[in-house]
């Protein structure tokens, strides 16, 4: 942290820039106290000296907005991390700033309104095709009033800079549009109509989240764990394989590593849904663990900022957050050199009203032209010795919509993903109907009951009733809650699937069944188990995958006396199967 | 050029001081006393005043010794004649060979731009099944070895890096015990290594805070190797040590403590060393191997618990073995796919059932009595322990996969496995 005396005004959020050596060093002013600012530098702080110059922007941190934004490679600040490895070489060097958008490249202009028409901030003037989407120009956020078109550019090809538009505002001053407006990163956008409640699920693939534990376009989910759990590789399968139309990751002081397997591999993975690199409909914005801490702190606004304007298109947008106990932790640090009073664990006091700010910019809504967009957020937490009951977890479970808790002991048995099915709860609606999953829920639940109790009077002091519920449970968790994210065919299942074989299951988890004894139930459970999983490795309606399926059928029908009378009432309304 | 001030305002732990002008954040200055001169470094300026650590300790520093500014951060000769020499923890020769001054170059330099740095893709071979099977080691990886005094981390150490494959091998010790140092020197030369190994070595004996610069010198010395394409291999142990070291300075500088009295960045601290481990596009890398011993045998204690989240993995070293729940490495994905089809199933297979037979295992002390199954799994876990996980085992990859389906075969019946029946009819010769 850097003091500093100033002479005129100084505005909190501030840029400015510390004049060290030969190099600008870019700084945040983050607390104004008299005639004193105090920076925090985006930047390694060594080699400062004190009297040296600073210089004021009169700009808040911002980012710039306009196409090209789509398959950048950024650092917390937007510096895009391939030019400046072009220009720097293999270090990160210190002061060097790079423009975010390429101001030469062209882009096809069309335009979608008329002279004389009459706009708010947030509506669309026209738009240029930015890969797969209709990238809107938009009047400018922070216009305000009513605002006429004076002038529109004619079809055609321009750059990011070029003039498109002038705008005469209600106090008469007239307004020049680009392709391109800065945004504060610490400010929502927030120019749509309306604010609606999330409810569409939005499809992961998982099995255990989209039929258990949903996430809703709109909404907020947090996947706190211990170290190795597989935070980091569940927020991975979801960028690659969740359903929405652009995904931004943010890399907030976690591993360089893991993002450069993102960055590597997704130019060369292909989304079945465009027959398109995944790239083309990913950011990434990369500001790890050795990169400077302010800017880590910025990275996650910096993230929700571009995912917020991708929204404005009426595009659904994922942002994931590895991890946002690394943007807690920046803003303890920063706090502990203000020398501010403590909170829990040495974090500032304000942090829950922060964390909960940040996750309200998630959201579905109605824009002003009537189409719908949304951003959905999935922050994972790193607490401090697993232990959930530390001021980030509390703090976050309080304003999330979905609680994915990963378990140290199911990732020690490689039950993956080792996101704990009892203890994990969601508010939204899943592809399944409740009633089914209530019961599938349930038997974990009671299973895992009869696992406790088997601990205390043993295997020979459990009913064969109850180690049948037992049985059932871990065959739920072995070949449904449990997948193996490295199967080419298991790694991601379409809602079809999930719908189809949660069927079948639930054929299994609600039969009575006729065993002679345990030793029979065990190995006839193994066998289905043994078929199951094979199954899961199929092709979707393959022969194998069919002929698995009878041979299921086959082992179900052998055992099975009749249905469990809690069971009668799951298929009310529905014509029941054979 | 050097300024030099004769006038220490306050002392207090290892930190002094002194009122200046113009001296820079992170400069370097040498304090003289009369027990010796020590290298110190600029940690705040507030104003003209100026506080320093000082590496050597402010034991012995009185008011009226000399401070010497250097004008320059810290930094570290580098050429290859560093190969096969010993220093202390400041840089200073420790074998009585020559002191080095060519070539400068900066530690705890920038951090590297991650759109330079390549997927890892080579698996590093050691020949222990629980490190080759179960958590592959990869070129580049940053891996600790999680551990409690008394347990043969630093020999494991040395077996994994006579293994290795590479190019170059430094040693950076804090607060290593001398025993413990003769070990490795007698290890390296043994194998033959010494002539491509630099150590820097800060022993139990010398002053706490001098720790602190070992993992910056000797990462700054594998880097500068690194990107004249090596492949460096850099073992750091303990890294405990060095993070106790860092405590006492930000006690000292009464900083707020997040926890059990460690600074609130230490996350950041020992995040900025690890995250040196890299494989660099187009030329060498550097693969960091630690020690961290957890105080209290306690894995959420603030060292082991933020390494655990830095770092690519670890390896659990628990009574002369190395654990299966707990240990991982982060990286085997990205070779195991390539060695046999059948390694993954393995690897997660043996776990699964490793897993059950400790549930037995507990079922069994508490006096239930053993069905089938429970006497299979009986049979299979201590087959597992002695076959697999005993670290006198040394055998190639292949060879332990092989051992892996035999002891499943020896144990199950093919249903019981909870692997997939392709691989079981491939590979699984015994069958029950
Ligand atoms: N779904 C999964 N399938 C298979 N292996 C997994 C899965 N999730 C995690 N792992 C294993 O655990 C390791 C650690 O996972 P990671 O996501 O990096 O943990 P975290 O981010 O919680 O620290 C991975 O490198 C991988 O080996
Ligand atoms: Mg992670």
């Amino acid at each position: 942290m850097v003091s500093v005396e100033y002479a005129g005004e100084a505005t909190m959020n501030e840029v400015c820039y510390i004049n060290t050596g030969d190099k600008k060093l870019k700084s945040e002013v983050i607390r104004i106290k008299g005639n004193v600012a105090d920076l925090q530098v985006f930047e390694m702080t060594s080699g400062i000296s004190v009297g040296e110059t600073v210089e004021f922007s009169g700009e808040l941190l911002s980012v710039q907005l306009g196409p090209g934004l789509l398959g950048q490679i950024y650092d917390g600040l937007q510096n895009p991390l391939p030019e400046l490895a072009q220009q720097c070489g293999f270090f990160l060097e210190r002061g060097v700033y790079m423009a975010a958008l390429d101001d030469k490249k062209e882009w096809e202009f069309s335009p979608t309104v008329e002279a004389g028409a009459r706009l708010e901030s947030g509506e669309q003037i026209g738009f240029v095709k930015e890969g797969l989407f209709n990238h809107w120009i938009m009047v400018p956020f922070q216009l305000d009033g009513v605002l006429t078109i004076e002038s529109i550019a004619a079809a055609g090809t321009y750059t990011i800079n070029d003039v498109l538009a002038e705008v005469k505002d209600e106090k008469g001053d007239i307004h020049q549009l680009t392709m391109v407006f800065n945004w504060p990163v610490k400010r929502a956008i927030k120019n749509y109509a309306e604010r609606l409640k999330p409810e569409e699920t939005l499809i992961t693939k998982l099995r255990i989240i989209d039929t258990f534990i949903p996430v809703a376009k709109g909404g907020t989910y947090c996947i706190p764990g211990p170290f190795g759990a597989g935070k980091t590789v569940l927020q991975q399968i979801t960028s690659r394989y969740a359903d929405a139309d652009i995904i931004i990751i943010a890399a907030c002081g976690e591993r360089a590593g893991e993002v450069v397997e993102t960055l590597k591999e997704f130019p060369e993975l292909i989304d079945p849904k465009t027959g398109r690199s995944l790239m083309e409909r990913t950011i990434i914005i990369c500001n790890t663990s050795s990169m400077p801490v302010a800017a880590r702190e910025a990275s996650v606004y910096t993230a929700v900022t571009m995912a917020e304007y991708y929204r404005q298109m009426g595009l659904n947008v994922l942002m994931l957050a590895d991890s946002t106990s690394r943007w807690a932790q920046a803003m303890r640090e920063m706090s502990g050199r203000l020398e501010e009073i403590p909170g829990e664990e040495a974090f500032p006091a304000y942090l829950e009203s922060l964390i909960a700010a940040f996750y309200e910019r998630a959201g579905i809504v109605r824009l002003k032209s009537g189409d719908i967009g949304s951003v959905t957020i999935g922050g994972t937490v790193s607490p401090a010795g697993g232990n959930f009951e530390e001021p980030v977890t509390q703090a976050t479970l309080k304003v999330v919509g979905a609680f994915h808790g990963l378990s140290q002991q199911r990732a020690d048995a490689r039950k993956y993903p080792a996101i704990h099915p009892l203890e994990s709860w969601s508010k939204y609606k899943g592809i399944i109907d409740q009633k089914k999953t209530e019961y599938g829920r349930a038997i974990l639940f009671k299973g895992d009951e009869v696992g406790q109790m088997m601990k205390v009077v043993g295997e020979e002091g459990t009913s064969l009733d109850d180690y049948i519920i037992y049985l059932k449970s871990e065959l739920l968790d072995y070949v449904y809650i449990q997948q193996n994210s490295f199967d080419p065919v298991d790694a991601a299942v379409e809602p079809e699937r999930q719908l189809h074989i949660y069927d079948i299951l639930i054929g299994i988890l609600t039969a009575k069944l006729d065993f002679a004894g345990k030793e029979e139930a065990r190995s006839w459970f193994n066998r289905v188990r043994q078929n199951f999983l094979d199954y899961n490795g199929k092709k979707w309606k393959s022969d194998e995958f069919n002929n698995l399926e009878k041979t299921i059928s086959e082992l179900l029908d052998d055992k099975k006396i009749g249905v469990e009378a809690d069971a009668e009432s799951l298929w009310a309304g529905e014509s029941r199967r054979g | 050029m050097q300024k030099v001030y004769s006038k220490i305002e306050s002392i207090s732990g290892n930190v002094i001081t002194v009122k200046a002008t113009g001296v820079r954040y992170k400069e370097l200055a040498v304090v003289g006393s009369r027990y010796g001169s020590s290298m110190a470094e600029v940690i705040r300026l507030k104003g003209d005043e100026v506080a320093l650590q000082v590496f050597n300790g402010a034991r012995g520093v009185s008011t009226g010794d000399e401070v010497r500014f250097m004008g320059e951060p810290m930094k570290v000769s580098f050429s290859p004649n560093l190969l096969g020499r010993i220093f202390d923890g400041s840089g200073r020769p420790r074998d009585g060979g020559p002191e080095l001054a060519d070539t400068m170059v900066e530690i705890g330099g920038p951090s590297v731009n991650p759109a330079k740095r390549i997927i890892p893709r080579n698996m590093v071979r050691t020949g222990i099944p629980m490190i080759d099977v179960f958590n592959s080691l990869v070129e580049s990886q940053k891996l600790p070895i999680f551990s409690v005094s008394g347990e043969p981390y630093n020999e494991l150490l040395a077996r994994i890096a006579l293994q290795a494959e590479v190019d170059i091998i430094i040693l950076g010790g804090m607060g290593l015990k001398y025993d413990d140092y003769l070990f490795f020197k007698d290890t390296l030369e043994k194998g033959g290594v010494m002539s491509r190994t630099v150590f820097f070595v800060h022993t139990a004996s010398d002053p706490v805070v001098e720790s602190l610069l070992v993992p910056d010198i000797a990462l700054a010395v594998a880097e500068n190797f690194a990107i004249q394409d090596k492949r460096v291999l850099v073992l750091l142990t303990d890294m405990t040590n060095f993070a106790d070291a860092m405590k006492e300075i930000a006690i000292t500088m009464e900083q707020v403590p997040s926890n059990r009295g460690y600074p609130g960045d230490l996350y950041t601290q020992l995040a900025s060393r690890y995250e040196k481990a890299v494989d660099f596009e187009g030329s060498g890398s550097i693969t960091i191997l630690g020690v961290t011993t957890m105080p209290g045998d306690d894995v959420t204690h603030p060292v082991p618990d933020n390494t655990g989240y830095i770092t690519e993995g670890q390896f659990y070293l628990r009574n002369g073995r190395i654990e299966p729940f707990g240990s991982l490495s982060r990286l085997k994905q990205l070779v195991n796919g390539d060695t046999r089809e059948d390694h993954r199933a393995i690897m997660d297979g043996m776990i699964k059932l490793y897993a059950a037979y400790k549930e037995s295992l507990e079922k069994k002390s508490m006096g239930f009595k053993m069905s089938d199954w429970d006497e299979k799994l009986l049979t299979y876990g201590q087959l597992f322990e002695k076959e697999m996980m005993d670290l006198s085992v040394n055998i190639p990859l292949e060879a332990a996969l092989d051992k892996g389906w035999e002891i499943l075969g020896g144990c199950f019946a093919p249903e019981e496995t909870g692997l997939k029946s392709e691989l079981i009819e491939k590979y699984c010769r015994t069958k029950v």
